[in-house]
């Protein structure tokens, strides 16, 4: 019960940025230079084509009018139609979806197991050989741009040693996708019984989710050991340690559970990135997640899909940080009694 | 002035043993020695690159195009015949000034309005705060695809659009480092001695929260080299033929299947090598300023 | 009685190691202490006694290991114990209470938990019987409605509370030893002397040895059987508490004796050398009032903080201005010192009323130069970017006119010599000053420009206790030769009393008790008051 009401508090507190977001994509659809109107006709449209997309656009009445039409198009789930596609934005981008999610979550639950027990260590042999290793791993991997990633990764295991199907895609052109349930291949083919179209999903998906998951492996890795490192040093820690607990207790029930907390939040941060780098390698492994899709359109000055691309990211990133806080809230007492 | 005599007096020996501990650090450690040095391979490639360059970074050869790395093209050539070591120089000159333009920007802009909504509190920490919270409702990257859509592709837009994704992260640096500040006792002692606002906000909360902004700058560095970089190499800002090192490693793309290596390596690699050495460098600035560790 | 120590330390070396190689932070130390015994190690800080019960406790930080020496408990030789048998010692024959109670306790974790998870370790208690037993001991160190309790955070309790909490879980397991650091510091004097008489119980109850670790003389004489002074890593004396007090005998013991305020001593008593240059000559004072208060309020949401107090300070007075923590002591000041807007009430200065002009505004005020304020933590009311000359300059500089650079100088080092800072030290900033160093800068900056009242706010409570002594004197000549007039916010009742001429005691937002200051702690009228006074520690006279 109270964790439904504080759930609900936190809802209303996103509120805010949901319309900050939405009026961040309304302007943004206006500022476009010259014509927007020309813009979302695309390169190849008459001028009669234009004038019929000003009036349907509204683009023509005065900008709280235009505001209102988008608001209430957005909330009909009128995201506008792609040029390229012919199908309206948001059946494109729901269909793709899955492919995205699947890719940053698998991304995400590799970073962090590799990621976290790193930085314990890290931090438990501070100045070891293995916390220096740790450091130059973290800033390697934060310097690193994921597209050149990526691509190393393809030409060592695909092109070298053979052991990566070919980067294009999902599944390789002869398997076909398993029935679609959660659209989340792993899932599906698994529900499905199918071991052989899930071991070919597992192949495709390995080198991307590897790419993404070496860049937010730093961040997550360098606060837990930052975090570990002040709470070891702090007073109720060695109150543990001098009333005889176990290095077990004092390390992963006391220390770590404290430490967790700062990583959470810098979890928010890497899924920032993370969904922006999902863009670059989507497009370096022909993934046909939003990201490509966003790409495509972007190349072809298609922008309606762009917009609703933009709008899709910044409203999923805000549902997954509504989901840390809670996270956070579970675990630090000292929040639920200030919501 | 008196006021200014002083200043300038303790500026002086201030920058002598800013110097003196600089030395120990790199001395000390190695690793920030390496990165100072790289830094400023980076900075003279920067400004002299261009002159010199074996090859004209434009021009194409049909006749020598795909050749892997020789003696007579270091880092190979590409599907144009043209000389990749030559583009990967000239580069470094358009790369650092899109990184170097966009952090002094955001510096200016979000540092100056993380420590008025830190100090005022009130109606200016609203606004500032709002406008950050809004930004960061979006993966960054995304904003700054959207942004530079929106905005048309071009480098100044670039700079706008990594600036804009920026602002959040000075602003509640700057914000929050102010705000801790706002109540210490040597901002009462300053209020006290018939300090006005502003000049508490000049003189006595902006000296000490500079070091921490300056470390955070070398540290967005890196993060605005890699996002220019990104944005070009999904065909927004740079266009070609520009030499950039983002948009090189796409073209080197296709390459990597079949076998072409060193189309994509080289700019990459070089990318991958200014980034970290800016943050290897950010780690050392935080030596340096931090005056705890000054001995 | 057995003869046989419980615990009995020889020769003990701590090292530890820094960049310039090793330091010595405990120098062949002896000490020992008899099941029933309780012995406290008083020392200023960096004397090492922190650092000597962690080596005992064998929980030294990485940077420390003990150089040499034996520590034996009960028999066994615990430098050369296996770090597992260490552990198994660990809450379960000997237990620390440590400063800070707060941030001693894991801050996620119901303290209820916390004690069990010891019990359980130590296999005192069972997975069934762990929840009564921990709520027992809650109860044992009275803690009221201990069932409720059990499901508490730390947050959620106060400080006192806490440190009983803290106190369960070292208790909890029947250890032979305690060793409490610092334990009541940071907590109400009302608090203190709650916890340490529940302390001293509990362990006579149980016929355990305690050691005691502070900086407060008084309050190791009071409630320890011996008492042994650490000074620089060594031991300088040690002997039964009440001969420490008549009869100390090393010199670094009297001098810190000396240093500590107690009833019947006078300022001049605190340092050691008696003045060898005569009192400075007092300036005249005319007389009259230079701060007057009435019905002075200040709201936070639905409580006052302040609850309609008045009081006055005569031209050359000092006023005391005493209370436990949240007492709305420094609110008050805030206030009267113009940084802190009141809800209501007026602030009259020298005949002007200064209460409405608005707190932002008041840096441009004229007044401004003659209300002055000496800052509790002397650190923190230092700039870090500003050298000791800088910040004495500071408000000479925005107030006192223009002033050419040479004279400015002149005047800085006029200012240093007069509060005692060696001038060399101009030039250096607060991280390469002492403590006190940096407290005579922030008078040196409040006097700058001839202040007619400073108000001090518990201006040595973050100092040594022989400095404490010489920063107070140095007021008190202050006050007398530019002829000012102090209030001084302080939850020390004798510094207090030391250097005021009132005292003003504070509750809850209100005036409780106002007299002068013989009168207020000798014959105090208020109930409060009483309790204030009697809990301060008592020396064995």
């Amino acid at each position: 019960m109270r964790v439904a009401r504080q759930i609900g508090q936190r809802l209303v507190t996103a509120l805010p940025s949901v319309a900050g977001v939405i009026v961040v994509t309304f302007l943004l659809t206006r500022i476009l230079p010259g014509d927007t109107a020309a813009y979302f006709a695309g390169p190849a449209a008459t001028p009669a084509a234009i004038e019929e997309i000003r009036a349907r656009l509204g683009l023509d009445q005065t900008l709280p009018v235009q505001f209102l039409r988008y608001v209430g198009d957005l909330a009909r789930g009128d995201f506008g139609a792609s040029l390229t596609t012919g199908q309206p934005v948001l059946a494109d981008i729901t269909a793709r979806l899955p492919a995205s999610a699947e890719l940053v979550l698998v991304a995400l639950v590799l970073a962090v197991a590799i990621a976290v027990p790193l930085g314990i260590i890290a931090a438990l042999k501070e100045r070891s050989l293995i916390d220096h290793a740790c450091r130059v791993v973290a800033t390697a991997g934060v310097s690193l741009p994921v597209f050149f990633t990526g691509l190393l990764l393809v030409y060592v295991f695909y092109y070298i040693l053979g052991w990566a199907p070919s980067p294009l895609g999902r599944l390789d052109v002869f398997a076909s996708a398993p029935p679609t349930a959660s659209g989340f291949f792993l899932i599906d083919s698994l529900l499905a019984g199918d071991v052989e179209t899930f071991r070919a999903t597992l192949a495709q998906l390995v080198l991307p989710a590897a790419t993404l998951a070496i860049f937010a492996l730093a961040p997550i890795a360098r606060m837990t050991r930052g975090a570990m490192l002040s709470v070891l040093g702090s007073d109720f820690v060695r109150t543990a340690r001098a009333a005889g607990l176990s290095p077990n207790t004092v390390v992963m029930g006391y220390a770590f559970r404290n430490a967790v907390l700062p990583v959470i939040t810098t979890l928010g941060m890497v899924f920032s990135f993370l969904l922006g780098a999902s863009v670059l390698v989507e497009k370096v492994f022909a993934w046909p997640g939003i990201g490509s899709y966003a790409v495509e359109a972007l190349i072809a000055s298609d922008y309606a899909p762009v917009q609703g691309f933009v709008l899709v990211m910044a409203v999923l990133y805000l549902l997954l940080n509504l989901c840390i806080d809670i996270l956070y809230g579970l675990i630090d007492p000292r929040v639920r009694i200030d919501a | 002035m008196s006021a200014a005599g002083i200043s300038e007096a303790r500026a002086a020996s201030g920058l002598t043993a800013t110097l003196q501990h600089a030395r120990h650090v790199i001395t000390e450690n190695p690793v920030t020695g390496f990165a100072f040095a790289l830094f400023l391979l980076l900075v003279v490639t920067a400004i002299l690159g261009p002159s010199l360059v074996p090859y004209d970074p434009l021009a194409t050869d049909s006749s020598a195009s795909l050749r892997p790395p020789s003696a007579r093209h270091w880092f190979g050539t590409d599907q144009l015949g043209r000389d990749i070591f030559s583009r990967v120089v000239v580069a470094t000159r358009l790369d650092m000034i899109i990184a170097v333009t966009s952090v002094a920007v955001v510096f200016a802009a979000g540092g100056l309005a993380g420590i008025a909504a830190g100090y005022f509190g009130g109606w200016t920490d609203r606004i500032v705060g709002r406008l950050a919270d809004t930004i960061m409702a979006f993966p960054l990257f995304v904003l700054a695809m959207g942004i530079v859509a929106a905005l048309g592709n071009t480098v100044t837009n670039i700079v706008i659009a990594t600036a804009v994704v920026n602002f959040p992260l000075y602003a509640r640096l700057a914000r929050a480092e102010a705000n801790i500040r706002r109540d210490a006792g040597f901002v009462m002692a300053a209020r006290l001695s018939g300090n006005t606002d502003l000049r508490i906000l000049l003189f006595h909360i902006l000296p000490n929260i500079l070091p921490i902004m300056v470390v955070q700058m070398s540290l967005t560095m890196g993060y605005a080299i890699l996002n220019a970089a990104g944005l070009s190499f999904i065909g927004l800002g740079v266009r070609p033929p520009t030499p950039e090192w983002g948009i090189m490693v796409a073209e080197g793309a296709a390459g990597i299947i079949s076998g072409e290596w060193w189309v994509a390596l080289f700019p990459g690699l070089t990318l991958m090598g200014a980034v970290f050495c800016f943050n290897l460098l950010g780690d050392g600035v935080r030596d340096i300023v931090d005056p705890q560790r000054r001995t | 009685m057995d003869k046989m120590p419980l615990l009995d330390v020889r020769d003990l070396t701590v090292e530890f190691a820094t960049r310039r190689g090793a330091v010595r932070a405990v120098d062949q130390i002896d000490l020992s202490v008899m099941r029933g015994e309780i012995l406290g190690i008083v020392g200023e800080s960096g004397s090492g006694k922190s650092v000597t019960s962690y080596a005992v406790m064998r929980i030294l930080d990485r940077a420390g290991r003990i150089a040499e020496g034996s520590i034996s408990f009960s028999g066994m030789a615990l430098q050369t114990l296996p770090e597992s048998q260490m552990r198994d010692l660990r809450g379960r024959e000997m237990s620390m209470v440590f400063q800070n109670p707060r941030a001693a306790l894991n801050p996620i974790r119901k303290i209820g938990r916390q004690i069990e998870d010891v019990l359980l370790r130590h296999a005192q208690a069972t997975r069934t019987d762990a929840r009564a037993k921990s709520i027992a001991m809650l109860d044992r160190v009275r803690i009221a409605r201990p069932e409720e309790r059990y499901d508490a955070y730390p947050f959620e309790l106060s400080g006192g509370m806490c440190q009983r909490v803290v106190i369960a879980l070292a208790l909890a397991c029947r250890p032979q030893l305690l060793i409490a650091d610092e334990p009541t510091t940071g907590l109400d004097v009302t608090t203190q002397k709650a916890v340490m008489e529940l302390m001293v119980e509990l362990t006579r109850e149980r016929r355990m040895a305690a050691i005691l670790i502070t900086h407060d003389l008084g309050l190791a004489a009071a409630y320890c059987d011996t008492v042994m002074v650490m000074e620089k890593g060594k031991v300088v004396e040690s002997a039964p508490s009440a001969d420490i007090f008549s009869a100390p005998t090393h010199p670094y013991t009297k001098r810190l004796l000396q240093a500590t305020p107690k009833p019947g001593s006078v300022l001049r008593d605190l340092v050691m050398d008696p003045q060898p240059e005569p009192p400075p000559p007092a300036r005249p004072i005319q007389p009259g009032r230079i701060l007057d208060v009435r019905g002075l309020v200040k709201t936070y949401g639905a409580n006052n903080a302040v609850d309609g107090i008045d009081l006055h300070v005569d031209r050359g007075e000092s006023v005391g201005l005493v209370g436990e923590s949240g007492c709305g002591k420094s609110t008050t000041s805030m206030m009267i010192m113009r940084l802190l807007d009141p809800s209501d009430g007026s602030i009259q200065f020298d005949g002007q009323e200064i209460g409405a002009v608005p707190a932002r505004a008041f840096a441009t005020h004229p007044m401004r130069k003659r209300i002055q304020m000496v800052f509790q933590d002397p650190t923190d009311s230092l700039n870090p970017r500003f050298t000791a000359e800088r910040a004495i300059a500071d408000p000479i500089q925005r107030m006192g006119g223009s002033i050419r650079r040479d004279a400015l100088r002149a005047r800085c080092e006029e200012l240093a010599t007069l509060v005692g800072l060696p001038v060399h030290l101009l030039d250096r900033f607060p991280h390469q000053m002492s403590g006190g160093q940096k407290a005579r800068v922030g008078i040196a900056r409040a006097i700058a420009l001839n202040p007619d009242l400073v108000i001090l706010d518990e201006p040595t409570a973050a100092l040594d206790v022989s400095v404490q002594a010489v920063v107070l004197n140095l007021l008190q000549d202050l006050k007398i030769s530019l002829g000012m007039s102090y209030l001084f916010v302080s939850h020390d009742l004798h510094v207090v009393r030391l250097l005021c001429d009132r005292v003003i005691v504070m509750r809850a937002g209100k005036i409780v008790e106002q007299g002068t200051a013989e009168q207020v702690l000798e014959a105090p009228t208020a109930a409060y008051t009483r309790e204030l006074i009697a809990a301060v520690p008592h020396p064995p006279t």
